[in-house]
């Protein structure tokens, strides 16, 4: 007997539904977890430890170098001297367009350092060994975390009540001997803890890293996602010796090597490391997408828009309009309804007005991995549009390809004598110059230049600026790749691109003017024959 | 002289022929969908179809090229300056008081001296601009390391193509319509269909026919 349409209906929902469940259940497995050493029989790890560093010590008791190896890493010393433009860069240096920077913030934002208790930006991070933070790459019990304004620290018991951790979450107090029993290779727990809520929130700064990625759909991330490769972030961020590749100010915009010699190598986290520099099929089709390695960064096509998955990304973020308060009281507005239905600010006094987006084109530039950074102590012109971060390359040089950003827009305070970025004192609960306590941008910006050892004329103002972050997660399945039309088109992605030559996107061109009067001519002379043989009334030639 | 009926398109010539139109018109048409003339298919398709048809071209013209230096019939293609003006006379004026044709086809030349010249600036000039250009666009990631500026390179090469299809556009336009000039539409496409056509052969012609060739000879009526 056949059964009811209804009936077939019911069981293929609730087939899709067991599939679906089955796929948002508990975060996919680490790799790695063949270890040879099970650290919950370690007798050191066996005891009541008292803070983090106590930990630590455990720790570096046999592995005797990785204390050394963290402490030369950027994770630990955000520092950064760019082996090309020779900056100092790093987030102990820059100023960015979001919360602006480190320096004056200190036990806020060094609350996501890889270490404890760095306090002082003036100062270098604290060199003591035990300074270093291993749970907070290596926790596998999933409940270490740090204390969202203590400098690295986690949360332990007694908490104090309102405490908050990195994510924003309401703190707990972490077991530090159950985490320190249950280390194991970092998960994307671990990296995203920090990673996703850089800018102070779910995917603020990004676009391309969002909590989605926990867990990521097939659709949002082919590499990520348990249904697809299930990788975790250092799957593709190999690491030797505690240093990781993968760098926002010198990046790899292009990878001439591949893969290499069969076996050879895994020592970037290129695409073409993995799928090598012509990864499409041999047809004719694929021929042609391998044509475009040459100009084209792989993230290009692969990664239609960022903020895929339901967490927007802040978009524009104008710190002027910051200060504003009712009844002297601070105020928030929740202006921007994300697709989970969640509320997201759009007006706090604290920190000005904000737009969010989800699923985002991105903008594309030639790239040649290198980004020069407008710090404190270069001269901008206020009158423009001032770039925080600029990204270099050109089609000829080489090493270029077209690559997807995220351009972030706002307005940031800076020296209206000098010319210079601002930075700004803004946390600072008990301070009475912090702006986010006293909302007194004069006050906060004299105490963040001064923390940040710059030279402060007294007088600010608001600029324009744009930031520029290179996207290159959330990458899709093939299938959902750009189609050839998104820029072989008139109105397509690539327009005003210089050094471009895009078959499609300019059918007026000389060629194709002349083109069609040639053929008009023709159809001119045809109509203009045939009239005259109607109007003669003969038909010639007719033997 | 005696009209006879002959074979005078032999049947690669007639398949040739109607292939090469399949192609060009099909090539056009993804062609200028392409260049955003159109937007009748999607881009990707329209590549892997232009690509495939144009060396589907490629390799008949390499097979026509074949045939006409072996059988000889490359000279029915060199023009001749004799003639050629009373054609273009006859096109601008004469049709229009009702003149008579001034080319009869004879044996060893299909073509009138003004088709002749056409055709002949048409495998000379144009198709070997789209030929060469066609074949420079789709191999431009092998030569454009090797030369200075491959954006000003591509970009002229691109625009060649495109002017010399618009030319072939043209060409296609004018041909099909002087079909209909002198004899006639029907009696104009019917040979190159069947491959027989009515002219005048030479007594001698006419007897080395129908001794060695006498298949290419319909029965006198």
């Amino acid at each position: 007997m056949p059964l009811p349409t209804q009936t077939i209906l019911g069981l293929l929902a609730l087939t899709l539904w067991a599939v679906g469940a089955t796929a948002q259940g508990a975060p996919p497995e680490i790799p790695g977890r063949d270890s040879t050493a099970d650290h919950s029989k370690f007798e050191i790890l066996k005891q009541e430890f008292d803070s983090g560093p106590e930990v630590t010590k455990a720790c570096i008791s046999c592995h005797t170098e990785a204390d050394d190896q963290v402490m030369h890493s950027i994770h630990f010393n955000w520092n950064f001297e760019h082996p090309e433009t020779g900056q100092q860069l790093g987030k102990r240096n820059v100023i960015n367009a979001f919360c602006g920077s480190v320096a004056g913030n200190e036990p806020r934002c060094t609350s996501c350092h890889a270490g404890y208790g760095w306090e002082d930006m003036s100062q270098p991070p604290p060199q003591q060994s035990t300074a270093v933070d291993c749970l907070v790459c290596h926790d596998r019990s999933g409940q270490y975390a740090k204390s969202a304004t203590d400098a690295g620290h986690p949360p332990l018991d007694p908490v104090k009540p309102g405490t908050t951790t990195i994510t924003g979450a309401e703190a707990w107090a972490v077991d530090l001997s159950q985490a320190a029993q249950s280390v194991g290779m970092p998960g994307r727990e671990n990296c995203g803890s920090c990673h996703f809520y850089g800018g102070g929130g779910d995917n603020v700064k990004h676009g391309d890293l969002s909590s989605v990625l926990y867990d990521p759909p097939r659709e949002v991330d082919v590499h990520m996602s348990a249904e697809g490769e299930n990788f975790t972030c250092a799957t593709c961020h190999v690491t030797d010796r505690h240093q990781w590749d993968g760098s926002r100010y010198a990046t790899h915009a292009s990878d001439e090597m591949g893969t290499g010699k069969p076996g050879a190598r895994r020592d970037v986290a290129t695409c073409q490391s993995c799928h090598d520099n012509d990864p499409h099929e041999a047809t004719i089709k694929g021929i042609k997408l391998n044509d475009h390695t040459d100009v084209l960064a792989c993230q290009t096509c692969h990664i239609p828009e960022f903020a895929r998955g339901g967490v927007a990304t802040k978009t524009w973020w104008d710190w002027s309009t910051a200060g504003k308060l009712k009844d002297g009281n601070p105020y928030h507005e929740d202006g921007f309804t994300q697709s989970d239905g969640q509320q997201l600010h759009t007006y706090l006094s604290t920190k000005g007005d904000f737009e969010w987006a989800e699923n985002v084109a991105p903008i594309y530039a030639w790239f040649d991995g290198q980004v020069e950074y407008t710090t404190g102590n270069v001269t901008i012109d206020p009158e423009k549009v001032v770039e925080v971060n600029k990204v270099s390359g050109a089609r000829d040089d080489g090493r270029s390809r077209i690559w997807p950003f995220k351009r972030m827009e706002g307005r940031q305070a800076y020296d209206k004598t000098l010319n210079h970025l601002a930075y700004t004192h803004v946390w600072g609960p008990t301070t009475d110059t912090a702006f986010w306590t006293n909302f007194d941008w004069s006050k906060a910006i004299e105490a963040g230049m001064k923390a940040a050892g710059q030279e402060y004329s007294g007088e600010y103002g608001f600029v324009d600026t744009h930031m520029y972050w290179p996207i290159t997660h959330m990458v899709a399945p093939a299938e959902q790749a750009l189609d050839c039309e998104s820029c072989h088109a008139t109105d397509g992605r690539m327009v005003g691109l210089a050094g471009v030559f895009l078959p499609g996107s300019n059918p007026n061109g000389w060629a194709g003017l002349l083109g069609r009067l040639i053929v008009l001519a023709a159809l001119a002379g045809v109509a203009l024959h045939i009239l005259l043989r109607v109007i003669s009334g003969k038909k010639g030639g007719t033997s | 002289m005696t009209k006879r009926c002959v074979k005078v398109y032999p049947r690669f010539e007639r398949l040739w022929h109607w292939s090469q139109a399949a192609l060009i018109f099909f090539l056009l048409f993804t062609g200028l969908g392409l260049n955003g003339a159109h937007g009748a298919l999607p881009f990707g398709p329209a590549v892997m179809l232009h690509t495939t048809a144009a060396l589907a071209l490629l390799a008949l013209w390499v097979f026509a090229t074949f045939w006409l230096f072996t059988t000889g019939t490359w000279r029915q293609f060199i023009p001749k300056i004799e003639g050629t003006f009373a054609v273009a006379r006859f096109y601008a004026w004469g049709v229009f008081k009702g003149e008579k044709h001034p080319y009869e086809k004879i044996f060893w030349r299909k073509h009138n001296p003004l088709q002749a010249a056409t055709y002949f600036a048409l495998k000379w000039a144009v198709f070997p601009t789209i030929w060469i250009s066609g074949i420079a666009y789709l191999t431009y990631n092998i030569w454009s390391g090797s030369v200075d500026q491959p954006v000003t390179w591509i970009t002229v090469i691109a625009n060649l193509h495109l002017l010399a299809a618009y030319v072939i556009a043209g060409f296609v336009i004018v041909h099909v319509y002087l079909l209909t000039v002198g004899h006639g539409f029907r009696s104009h496409v019917a040979p190159m269909i069947t491959g027989y056509d009515t002219i005048d052969l030479t007594p001698e012609q006419e007897a080395y026919l129908e001794t060695n060739e006498p298949g290419r000879l319909k029965p006198a009526d």
